[in-house]
């Protein structure tokens, strides 16, 4: 072919809409969620899981049948700010996502931070959950952490 | 348990990932062709197997294909698949057909919808052809090829559609 061909370019969307069976564990914590409540549960050496999970992850072990409430503030572990959020992102401003110890916890929650701005934004910062007016059951229920010290 | 919704059992977790696709040489060439009503296919300079649609190289030789040369739009079941599973994003009344054809001067199948027949009927080795949209509607892509329909020709041996595999 001597000719050059021509270029085209069109979008491709690839889409799937999982459901994920929760299990017993992560149904307790999202069921809690939905009503503004932070559950955690323990390992048998007596670590605090938030998010709970259904076996202690240094040891394998299954962890205790019970649930303890933790929070709702906490401290952040370690963030990483967001200068441009994306389409999928919780929040539409830039933002920090966070690790987040809440009180009471031993591990930590992966989420956004709403500070403003990065200068406010620091490991071991005090934080508090920001809720959604309607909660559905799903982790976007808490729409994100803020500095519990309040502009 | 407060909330008369019951418990949580399940959350959709949704994948979504968008693509800007670019087609570029030997497909940039198949999509201008099928503008036109052609199909193409490219030939290896080493094996002589013809690629349609043509990818640019040949993934038995691993070599580039350069030779294009004309296929048909009709050709040979050589496997397919009855879908009875209903889909959003599928209209078509189940129960229906896809199949893997191998059109005529071309050595590799590729996936296609089968229409205008019953999917009890459709086997391997049976003869059909492209039907195409009006050519007003024509753009560079493969759904200017509504689907694919029986010929009514004799079947094609199976014995003879073992080269294909």
């Amino acid at each position: 072919m001597s000719s050059t061909p021509p270029v085209y370019t069109a979008p491709h969307v690839v889409a799937f809409d999982y459901r994920r069976s929760l299990g017993p564990v992560l149904s307790r914590f999202f069921t809690a969620l939905r009503d503004r409540q932070l559950l955690a549960n323990r390992t048998v050496r007596g670590r605090v899981l938030c998010p709970p999970m259904e076996h202690d992850p240094e040891t394998g072990a299954a962890t205790a049948p019970d649930f303890v409430e933790v929070g709702p503030g906490g401290v952040v572990t370690t963030w990483a700010w967001v200068v441009t959020p994306r389409a999928k992102h919780p929040l539409a401003h830039p933002f920090a996502f966070a690790l987040v110890r809440l009180d009471g916890a031993d591990t930590a929650l992966l989420h956004a931070v709403d500070a403003g701005s990065e200068a406010r934004m620091r490991t071991g910062m005090r934080v508090r959950p920001r809720w959604r007016a309607e909660t559905r059951g799903e982790i976007g229920d808490l729409e994100c952490f803020e500095p519990e010290d309040a502009r | 348990m407060s909330d008369a919704r019951g418990p949580v059992k399940s959350l959709v977790t949704p994948t979504r990932l968008e693509y800007a696709y670019t087609a570029t040489g030997a497909h940039a060439e198949f999509l201008k062709a099928i503008s036109e009503g052609r199909l193409i296919g490219q030939r290896c300079p080493e094996c002589r197997k013809v690629y349609c649609p043509p990818s640019g190289a040949c993934p038995r030789c691993g070599i580039a294909t350069e030779e294009t040369v004309p296929v048909a739009d009709r050709g040979t079941i050589t496997t397919f698949c009855i879908v009875r599973v209903p889909s959003d994003v599928i209209e078509l009344k189940l129960p229906y057909c896809t199949a893997n054809i191998v059109l005529d001067g071309s050595d590799i199948p590729f996936i296609a919808l089968l229409q205008e027949c019953e999917a009890a009927d459709v086997r391997i080795g049976m003869r059909v052809e492209a039907v195409w949209r009006p050519r007003a509607e024509w753009g560079p892509t493969f759904e200017n090829i509504r689907w694919f329909r029986p010929t009514g020709e004799p079947d094609v041996p199976v014995e003879k559609l073992g080269a294909w595999f």
